[in-house]
C-alpha cells in the first residue's frame, strides 16, 4: 500500500472514527445490558435476602422504624420458634411420606403406560391417546368438585391415601414419556424379542436408564408438586395427623397483616424453602430441563 | 475493488482451557484479489477457508494482519460498513419474510444519503430478482422454495445493495447434484453481468476449478498455491496440492530416483536430469498414461470401466500408495479386459516427484 | 403383527392408568357437567333423597351472584395486567441473557430461583415486604412502627408511604401488590422457554443481519420478534390459562381472607369462588362455575391461537 493519495487517508480516518464511535456505543449497549440485568436480579432476589435476614432479627429490631439490612445481632432462636409453632417436624414428615409414595407409584404407572403407548400395539391405542391428551384441557378444578365428593363416600378423607391416589396418573407426564421412548430405536425392541427378553425385562433394562433424564425431572417435579400442593389438602385432610407443610405454614401462620411476629413466621417460609432450594442446588439441570419441556407447575 | 489481504492471520484460543493449545486457523495469508474477478478459496475442512471468508465480509476480527478494499484500510472496520454482499452455506433467508421482503431487507437499513424511496427499493430489489430470475416468485416464502431457488434468492439479497464485494460460503453445497452444475454456471454469470469482486468458499476442486478466475488451496490454515486453475492443477507445488485436485485423483506411487531415471519398483518409467539420487513421492494424473505394448509400467490389470468418451482402465501396482491406479485413456485404444497385465507409458507432463519427507515437489527436466 | 395375546398385556400395562383416569378423570367430567345441570344440586341434599330438577337455574345464579361478579373482574384484571407485563419484562431479561457471555449462567440461575418456590411461603413474604406494623398515624402512646421495606424504599426516593395490604388499604393498592408478586412468580418460567427459544435462532440470520447493517431495533423487531414467536404465543397462551386459575398467590400474600381485614373476599377469584361454593355444599353451583372458567380458557386459548396464526409464520 504504498501509494496512497491524501484523499483516501483522509477517509480512512473518517472510517476510523466511525469505528471508534461503534466501539463507544457498543460498550455503551454492554453497560446498560448489565446494569438492567443485575437489578432485575436484585429485585428477583430481594424476598429471598429479606426472608433470611429478617428471620434473624429480634421482633424489637425488625420493628425499627428505619430498617436494618443486616441483623444487628443474629437471632436463630427464631427457627426453633417457627418449628415448634408450625409443629414443622409432623408437616415435613407428612409430607415426605406423600410426596415419596405418590412419586414412586406415579413412576411405575408412567412408564407403563408411556411403554404401552410407545411400543405395544393394541385396537383404538390412537384413540385412546387422543382422548387423554384432551383430558389436559380441562382444568383441575373441574375435576376436584366430584373427587371432593368421591373421596368422603370412599371414607379417604384425613388419611395419606387421599393426598397420594387421586393424582398418581399424570397424562402429561405420559406423553412425555411416550415422547421419550419413542425415540428409542425400535430396532432394540425387536434384538431384544428376538433374543427373548421379556417386556419387562427390556423395558427395565434398556427403556427405563435410556430414558433417565426424563423419569429424573418427573420425580423431581412430582415432589415438587408435593411440597407446593395446598388447595387439595386444605380441603380433604387438614387434621394434624395429615396436613402437608404448606397447609400447616398458612394455617400456624393466619395472620398476615398487622403486628405479626414476622421474624418467627420468615423462619418458617425459610425452612419450608430450604429443601426446594437444596433440590434445585443440586439438581438445577433436570429441573430446568424438566420446566422447560413440561411448562407447569408441579 | 480489488482486496488485499496482507499477513492475514486468525488464532482461535482453544476452547479448553487447561490444555491451552490455541487453533492456528489461518496463517499469514498475503494476497491480492484483483478487481471484478472470481476467486475460489479451496481447501479440506477446517483449513481456514471460511474464516478467510468472514475476516473478509467483517464478522470475524482477525488477529492480526491487514485487509484493504481498494486503498481503504478495512481491518477495524465493522462488517455494516464494509459493503459486502455475503451469502451464507445454508443460505441464512429470513423464514418469516417473502422474497421480496427478503431481499428488500438490506435495502430498507440504508440511512442517512444513501436511503432510498420506497419505488427505489422496489426497483432494485426486482432487478436483482431479474438477475438470478426468481422475479416469478416474490411473494413466496422461503419454505415454499427448492433448494436452488433459495440460493438465488439468497445472492438477490446480496446483491441487491451493490456490494463491493460479494462472498458466497459454499455456495453450491445444500444443492443435489444437477442442480449445483447448473447453479455454477449461474454463478459465474452472474459475476461477469455485474463485474463485483467475487470470492467463494469450497472443498470441492471440481466446482471452484470450473468457474474461478483463480484458486487458492489452503490447508491447516496455510495457503499452499494460487493461480489460474489450470497453472495449479498442470504445476502443483506439493503433493497436497496435487492430490486434492483433479477427478479422478492423481495416481501416487512411493519409488526413487537414480542414475537420472525415476523408478516405480523396477520400472524406471522416465528419464530425466537435475535431480539428484533419492526416494521421492511420484504423482501421475490418470490421463498422463499411454498404453504401450512395450511401455515402461507395468501393472496388474483388474478392471476397464467404459464411459463412452474415454475407458478407464483400473490396474494395480505394488508401489502405489492407494490399492488402484485408475487411468482415463482414450476409447480408440482397445484394450483387452481379460488380459493379466497392461503395461504404460508416462507423459512427461503428467508425472510430478516429490520430496519424500517434505512433499514438496521437485523440478527436474526432461531427457 | 396385533395378536390376542399382545392386545390382553398392553390393556394390563394401561389398567392401572385407566382405572384411575376413569375414577378421577372421567368420571368428574361427566359428573361435573350432570351437576351443573341440576337445579340447586347439593351433595349433602342429594345424600338425603332429594331428586333435583334438569335446568340451568345454577348458571343464571351464578351470573347474577354479586360475588362472582367480583371473581371474575378480579381475575381478568390480574390477567391482563400480569401477562403483558410479565411477557414483555421476560423478554427483555432474555434478550439481554442471550446477548451477554460472561455471567449468563448465573444469573439464568438467579432469574429461575422463584420458580423453585412454594407460592404461599413466598407470598408471606411479599406480604411481610408491603406490610405496615402497627397503625401508621401512630399517636404518641402507639408502638413505634415499621412502614415495612417497600415503603421504606419509597420513602427513601421521596415517596410517601402507601397502605397496602393493611386494613383500610385501597382495592387499587391490592392489585398493585398481587400483580407485583404475581409477576415477580410468572417470570422464572418465561424467562426460561423464551431464552430456550432465542438459543435455538440460528445465528446464521444475526450475521446476516449484520453484513446488511442492520440497526439493533431493527433486528429485534424484524427477526428476532418474529423467529420467537411461536414462543411467544406459548408463554401467552399458558400465561393466560395459570392467569384464570389465579389463587394460591392471594392467599399466599392475603390468607384465606383473600382480602385486607376489613375487606374479606374483595381480591376473590375463580377459583376461589368454586372452592367457597364447593366447602358449603353447593356443588351445583360450583359445577357451573368450573364449567364456566373452562368456557373462558377455552375461548381464550381459541382467541390467542387465531390471532397468532395470523402472526405467527410457522
Amino acid at each position: 500500500m504504498a501509494k496512497k493519495s491524501v484523499m483516501t487517508t483522509m477517509q480512512e480516518k473518517n472510517m476510523q472514527q466511525v469505528s471508534v464511535q461503534q466501539k463507544i456505543v457498543k460498550i455503551a449497549v454492554k453497560v446498560i445490558v448489565y446494569a438492567f440485568l443485575i437489578a432485575m436480579a436484585v429485585i428477583v432476589l430481594f424476598p429471598f435476602y429479606w426472608m433470611i435476614i429478617s428471620s434473624l432479627k429480634s421482633l424489637a429490631e425488625y420493628r425499627e422504624s428505619v430498617p436494618t439490612f443486616w441483623p444487628k445481632q443474629i437471632l436463630l432462636s427464631n427457627y426453633v420458634d417457627a418449628f415448634n409453632t408450625a409443629k414443622l417436624g409432623r408437616l415435613f414428615i407428612n409430607t415426605m411420606i406423600v410426596g415419596v409414595v405418590s412419586t414412586l407409584l406415579s413412576l411405575v404407572i408412567t412408564v407403563l403406560s408411556a411403554f404401552a403407548f410407545a411400543r405395544l400395539e393394541f385396537k383404538g391405542k390412537d384413540m385412546l391417546f387422543a382422548g387423554l391428551l384432551a383430558t389436559m384441557m380441562i382444568p383441575g378444578e373441574l375435576f376436584t368438585i366430584t373427587n371432593y365428593s368421591t373421596v368422603t363416600q370412599l371414607g379417604w378423607i384425613n388419611t395419606y391415601t387421599v393426598l397420594i391416589v387421586p393424582f398418581l396418573v399424570s397424562v402429561f407426564y405420559i406423553y412425555l414419556l411416550r415422547q421419550n421412548f419413542m425415540q428409542i430405536p425400535n430396532e432394540l425392541y425387536l434384538a431384544a424379542k428376538v433374543d427373548g427378553t421379556s417386556d419387562i425385562k427390556y423395558l427395565w433394562k434398556v427403556m427405563v436408564p435410556l430414558a433417565l433424564p426424563t423419569l429424573i425431572s418427573i420425580t423431581i417435579l412430582k415432589m415438587m408438586g408435593a411440597w407446593n400442593s395446598y388447595i387439595w389438602p386444605r380441603l380433604v385432610a387438614n387434621d394434624e395427623a395429615h396436613s402437608l407443610i404448606t397447609n400447616g405454614l398458612r394455617n400456624a401462620f393466619t395472620e398476615t397483616t398487622g403486628d405479626v411476629n414476622y421474624p418467627v413466621q420468615m423462619a418458617a417460609v425459610a425452612l419450608v424453602s430450604a429443601p426446594l432450594f437444596l433440590v434445585f442446588i443440586f439438581l438445577r439441570k433436570y429441573i430446568m430441563q424438566g420446566v422447560s419441556r413440561s411448562g407447569i407447575k408441579g | 475493488m480489488k482486496v488485499v489481504l496482507e499477513n492475514l492471520t486468525k488464532i482461535f484460543p482453544s476452547r479448553n482451557k487447561k490444555s491451552g493449545e490455541e487453533v492456528i486457523a489461518v496463517n499469514d495469508f498475503t494476497f491480492t484479489i484483483p478487481d471484478g474477478k472470481l476467486i475460489g478459496l479451496l481447501g479440506p475442512s477446517g483449513c481456514g477457508k471460511s474464516t478467510t471468508l468472514y475476516m473478509i465480509s467483517g464478522l470475524q476480527k482477525p488477529t492480526s494482519g491487514k485487509i484493504y478494499f481498494g486503498d481503504d484500510d478495512v481491518t477495524e472496520l465493522s462488517t455494516e460498513n464494509r459493503g459486502v454482499g455475503l451469502v451464507f452455506q445454508n443460505y441464512a433467508l429470513y423464514p418469516h419474510m417473502t422474497v421480496k421482503q427478503n431481499i428488500l431487507f438490506p435495502l430498507q437499513n440504508l440511512k442517512g444519503a444513501d436511503k432510498l424511496s420506497k419505488d427505489e427499493m422496489l426497483d432494485r430489489a426486482l432487478n436483482a430478482a431479474r438477475l438470478v430470475q426468481i422475479d416469478e416468485l416474490m411473494d413466496r416464502k422461503p419454505s415454499e422454495l427448492s433448494g436452488g431457488q433459495q440460493q438465488r434468492v439468497a445472492i438477490a439479497r446480496a446483491l441487491v445493495k451493490m456490494p463491493r464485494v460479494l462472498l458466497l460460503d459454499e455456495p453450491l453445497s445444500n444443492l443435489d447434484a444437477r442442480l449445483r452444475l447448473q447453479t455454477r454456471e449461474e454463478i459465474r454469470r452472474i459475476q461477469r453481468e455485474t463485474g463485483i469482486t467475487t470470492v467463494f468458499v469450497t472443498h470441492d476442486q471440481e466446482e471452484a476449478m470450473s468457474i474461478s478466475d483463480m484458486i487458492v488451496v489452503m490447508k491447516q490454515g496455510i495457503v499452499q498455491q494460487i493461480g489460474k486453475p489450470q497453472e495449479v492443477y498442470d504445476n502443483p507445488i506439493n503433493l497436497f496440492v496435487a492430490k486434492f485436485l483433479g477427478t479422478p485423483p492423481i495416481n501416487v506411487f512411493e519409488g526413487k530416483v537414480e542414475g537420472g531415471k525415476i523408478y516405480i519398483g523396477e520400472d524406471a518409467v522416465l528419464d530425466i536430469t537435475g535431480v539428484e539420487d533419492q526416494p521421492v513421492m511420484i504423482g501421475i494424473r490418470p490421463e498422463g498414461f499411454e498404453l504401450s505394448e512395450n511401455g515402461a509400467l507395468k501393472c496388474k490389470l483388474t478392471n476397464v470401466e467404459v464411459m463412452g468418451r474415454d475407458v478407464s482402465v483400473v490396474s494395480k501396482n505394488d508401489s502405489c500408495v492407494s490399492p488402484a491406479i485408475r487411468s482415463i485413456i482414450n476409447a480408440d485404444n482397445k484394450v483387452d479386459p481379460s488380459a493379466e497385465f497392461v503395461r504404460y507409458d508416462i507423459k512427461p507432463h503428467k508425472i510430478f516427484i516429490f520430496n519424500k519427507e517434505t512433499e514438496e515437489r521437485i523440478y527436474f527436466e526432461v531427457k | 403383527m396385533v395378536d390376542q395375546k399382545h392386545q390382553w398385556k398392553a390393556w394390563i400395562y394401561l389398567a392401572p392408568a385407566i382405572i384411575l383416569l376413569l375414577v378421577f378423570t372421567v368420571w368428574p367430567i361427566i359428573n361435573t357437567v350432570r351437576m351443573a345441570f341440576l337445579n340447586d344440586y347439593s351433595g349433602l341434599q342429594a345424600v338425603g333423597g332429594r331428586v333435583f330438577e334438569f335446568g340451568i337455574d345454577n348458571f343464571k345464579k351464578v351470573v347474577d351472584y354479586k360475588e362472582f361478579v367480583t371473581c371474575l373482574k378480579n381475575t381478568c384484571l390480574l390477567c391482563v395486567t400480569t401477562v403483558p407485563i410479565s411477557t414483555i419484562l421476560a423478554l427483555l431479561i432474555a434478550v439481554c441473557l442471550n446477548s451477554i457471555k460472561p455471567l449468563q449462567k448465573f444469573l439464568q440461575t438467579i432469574f429461575f430461583l422463584p420458580y423453585v418456590t412454594n407460592s404461599i411461603a413466598i407470598g408471606m413474604v411479599f406480604a411481610a415486604m408491603f406490610n405496615i406494623v402497627g397503625s401508621f398515624y401512630g399517636t404518641e402512646n402507639e408502638i413505634v412502627v415499621t412502614a415495612g421495606i417497600v415503603n421504606n424504599v419509597i420513602e427513601f426516593f421521596g415517596g410517601t408511604h402507601i397502605n397496602w395490604i393493611n386494613a383500610g388499604s385501597s382495592y387499587w393498592a391490592n392489585i398493585v401488590v398481587m400483580i407485583v408478586y404475581i409477576v415477580w412468580n410468572a417470570l422464572p418460567f418465561k424467562i426460561l422457554i423464551l431464552l430456550g427459544g432465542l438459543q435455538s435462532i440460528n445465528k446464521q440470520y444475526y450475521d446476516a443481519a449484520r453484513v446488511d447493517g442492520t440497526p439493533r431495533r431493527r433486528v429485534f423487531s424484524k427477526i428476532t420478534v418474529p423467529l420467537l414467536s411461536p414462543m411467544l404465543v406459548y408463554v401467552v397462551i399458558t400465561g393466560f390459562i395459570g392467569g384464570f386459575k389465579e389463587y394460591s398467590s392471594i392467599v399466599g400474600i392475603f390468607g384465606e381472607n383473600m382480602g385486607p381485614p376489613d375487606a374479606p373476599r374483595r381480591l376473590n377469584t375463580m377459583v376461589g369462588f368454586i372452592y367457597d361454593a364447593l366447602s358449603t355444599n353447593k356443588q351445583g353451583r360450583a359445577s357451573a362455575a368450573a364449567l364456566i372458567l373452562f368456557g373462558i380458557i377455552l375461548v381464550v386459548t381459541l382467541i390467542n391461537l387465531q390471532v397468532s396464526k395470523k402472526r405467527v409464520h410457522y
